[in-house]
């Protein structure tokens, strides 16, 4: 084998040996998984709306419940091999949110309850909540600015 | 039952894991950045209004996936913007999602306690 020279040859040859991921088949289970755990939280809301709940809490009850859920099966160490199954199926839908909360934190828990369990939950939450909760803040503020005839600044 | 919403919710919600799959698979971006990158797109179209469209469309198909707590966290605040002024704007959003975000830190610290770390067996 000749020796590689350059960064670009060095990017050929990586390309070439590494595995391609076969993408459909990716998809294919990323769409029923991600599919199925949508539809048991429009089955819950259904059952919720039944029961006379109003909208906004329900779809409180049901993100609720398909976090308890998530959370209980990644404790049982089910959750880690759906998603190694799915990907994005199990990642996506508020499940993964969970499970990227309770995966770190039982994997610190050998670092003690505060700064392990307690610091190490937020390695994934905490940037989804820093930059979701920011962007909400702009959006406020840019619909004051666009708003202003209507609203009384406090 | 409306078994028609959960047809709808079922098909709503895999095509948006799908988009989350084809962005993992083609841009080598870390599942943080993927999360990020929902939570923030569903910020913006609640923001816009329009992903009020697809939840009237789908339901849950729309409010479960990422996006869905993003369209949450810009739909509270600029409820709370029309009741209470530019305080809402700080308030709002999390007021709305806080349901969620207890959850996920409650139950998530308790299974975490009551869990044992699978131990890899050599």
């Amino acid at each position: 084998m000749k020796p590689i020279q350059s960064k670009e040859e060095y990017q050929t040859y990586v390309e070439t040996k590494s595995p391609n991921s076969p993408i459909i088949k990716d998809c294919f289970n990323a769409f029923w998984v991600g599919g199925c755990i949508c539809a048991i939280g429009q089955i819950i809301f259904e059952i919720c709306k039944i029961r006379g709940i109003d909208e906004t809490n329900s779809y409180t009850i049901v993100s609720m419940l398909l976090i308890f859920l998530s959370a209980f099966l990644t404790g049982l160490n089910i959750f880690n091999k759906i998603g190694k199954f799915a990907g994005a199926g199990s990642l996506i839908p508020i499940t993964g949110f969970a499970n990227s909360i309770v995966s770190p934190a039982m994997e610190y828990k050998s670092e003690g309850y505060v700064m392990g369990v307690g610091a190490k939950m937020f390695t994934v939450a905490g940037p989804v909540l820093v930059y979701g909760i920011s962007s909400s803040i702009i959006v406020g503020l840019i619909y004051i600015i666009f708003h202003t005839q209507s609203i009384t600044l406090i | 039952m409306d078994w028609f919403m959960v047809l709808k919710a079922f098909i709503t919600g895999g095509i948006i894991c799908i988009i989350g799959q084809v962005l993992i698979d083609k841009t080598k971006l870390t599942p943080a950045r993927i999360l990020v990158a929902f939570v923030t797109a569903g910020a913006i179209l609640g923001g816009l209004g329009w992903y009020k469209y697809l939840i009237d469309f789908a339901g849950c198909g729309a409010t479960v996936p990422l996006t869905g707590f993003g369209n949450l966290l810009a739909k509270g605040t600029i409820t709370e913007v029309h009741s209470s002024g530019l305080i809402g704007a700080f308030t709002g959003g999390i007021k709305a999602a806080s349901g969620g975000i207890a959850a996920a830190i409650f139950f998530g610290y308790i299974a975490s306690l009551v869990s044992k770390p699978k131990i890899k067996k050599q």
